[in-house]
């Protein structure tokens, strides 16, 4: 590239679709380019709002994502959405079929639509998300949302990703106590039993409701509404998107915003320090060799690990003990 | 830490009804370790464009049983060209004659396949022509 053609971060906050694209796929690739990007448009980055929408394999995520894209723009906001399927663990590759439910968004210029394969990752959500939404907040969107992979039980990556948390359900997969087990109700903020128009929902309703009521009540939680739906008929898409704007409102009194913002940034900087982990030290600095000589020089794998982990301990540096405690929340 | 993929989007155009062809070789490009998009029956050549610039695509394959071959795949070019997509790898298939495959392939197309072709040649074309195009790009930078 020469010096006259304009950067990627110049294309992306000048609002050129294509510069987004190709951020995003920097993110995907962990491309050497992308931390100086992020640095240049990062001053752009935390307005926009970000929904996390997840729920079993069929529930109708993808539905009620392309449903509530079209209310909001109706409110005229813009909307940036991300959609997450599994990459196969045996070859890699990915069938990325969410947006076939969306595409009727595709001319509208206030929607950009991106399907990301989860590339290994294992909890609903690909490496890169947090970083893509990131380079989607600085061009602009006033919504972000996810959706994540079809997820059975603990695949909660999506916490660490979204403002506010969408719990997708519906009859027929499995009663209330079966969402209270999988851990579902934990991660929601707002949940959401699609397929109204399918009998059974609002015996699920009642259900989850109850459910909630005896998580939250009288500890001072956020309680999370529970929202029946028919996202195929588009039906309760008003009362849904009143619950996640109660939410947001619920988040940004009080400073309750900036702290679950600070987590994700915290769960972000531990991700991208895991993976300089992996490969500055375990590769570039010789310990894969040096654990290979533990395990010989040790009993067990976990008296290796102990050992490695004594001499890295010791050689951090003394003064981020003290940092630890003035940082204490 | 070079974790890049072969991203494709498998598109059809027109009018006709049958996506088992497409859908086939959708699955074939996933299983040699692509991430595939496939967008459905009834694509405008805009969306197809349009999809092709969001999901950043390094391959469009065109599939279209309907005869509007002629038509369509160079309506489908020029919108990619209109977002600056030259630089995809724009291939197609379906019931096409040997004359009209070679009028695509001096017009924007870098292969056409025709009825019959194995559906694994088709990924090692794409998996070759990537490969040196990577190359290509690694050498240049
Ligand atoms: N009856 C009924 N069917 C619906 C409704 N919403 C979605 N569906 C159907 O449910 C099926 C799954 O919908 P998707 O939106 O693809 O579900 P998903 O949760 O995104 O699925 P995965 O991404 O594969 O996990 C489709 O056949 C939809 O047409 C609804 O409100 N009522
Ligand atoms: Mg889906």
């Amino acid at each position: 590239m020469n010096s006259q053609q304009p950067s990627l971060a110049q294309g992306l906050l000048a609002g050129q679709r294509g510069a987004l694209a190709r951020a995003i796929t920097w993110a995907e690739n962990a491309d050497r380019r992308f931390p100086q990007l992020l640095e240049d448009v990062y001053a752009a980055v935390g307005r926009s709002h970000r929904l996390g929408v997840t729920g079993p394999p069929g529930a109708g995520k993808s539905t009620l994502v392309n449903q509530l894209a079209r209310h909001l723009r109706e409110l005229e906001r813009t909307v940036g959405i991300l959609a997450v399927d599994p990459s196969s663990p045996f070859t890699g590759g990915a069938l990325l079929g969410d947006r076939i439910r969306m595409e009727e968004r595709t001319l509208d210029p206030g929607v950009f639509i991106r399907s990301m394969a989860s590339r290994g990752s294992r909890g609903g959500l690909a490496r890169a998300t947090v970083d893509a939404f990131d380079v989607m907040d600085a061009f602009g969107f006033d919504q972000l949302i996810v959706e994540t992979v079809g997820v059975g039980q603990a695949e909660y990556d999506v916490v660490g990703a979204a403002d506010t948390v969408l719990v997708v359900l519906c009859p027929g997969a499995g009663d209330g106590v079966q969402a209270m087990k999988s851990g579902l109700l934990e991660v929601a903020d707002v949940l959401c039993i699609n397929k109204a128009d399918l009998p059974g929902a609002d015996r699920m309703v009642a259900d989850l409701e109850e459910a909630v009521h005896i998580r939250t009540a009288g500890k001072g939680l956020w309680m999370p509404p529970v929202v029946s739906v028919s996202a195929g008929t588009d039906q309760g898409l008003d009362g849904l998107l009143e619950a996640i704007q109660s939410h947001r409102a619920w988040l940004e009194a009080e400073g309750r915003l900036q702290l679950s913002r600070q987590e994700q940034r915290l769960d972000q900087v531990q991700r991208v320090l895991r993976e300089g982990f992996d490969h500055a030290i375990w590769e570039g600095r010789g310990l894969e060799g040096y654990a290979r000589a533990m395990i010989k020089a040790s009993r067990t794998p976990h008296g290796a690990a102990e050992r490695i982990l004594e001499q890295l301990k010791a050689a951090l540096p003394s003064e981020w003990a003290q940092v630890q405690e003035e940082t204490q929340p | 830490m070079n974790q890049r993929k072969i991203r494709v989007l498998i598109g059809k155009p027109g009018l006709d009804g049958h996506d088992r062809g497409a859908k086939t070789v959708a699955s074939v490009l996933r299983d040699n370790g692509m991430e595939v998009i496939y967008t459905g029956l009834h694509k405008t050549p805009a969306m197809i464009a349009e999809t092709a610039l969001q999901e950043d695509v390094d391959v469009v394959g065109l599939s279209i049983l309907s005869g509007a071959h002629m038509e369509l795949f160079p309506r489908v070019r020029e919108e990619l060209h209109n977002r600056g997509l030259d630089h995809v790898l724009l291939v197609g298939g379906g019931i096409i004659p040997a004359d009209d495959m070679a009028a695509l392939e001096s017009n924007g197309f870098t292969k056409l396949f025709g009825p019959g072709t194995h559906t694994e040649d088709i990924a090692r074309f794409i998996q070759g022509e990537m490969e040196k195009r990577w190359a290509k790009e690694a050498a240049d930078a």
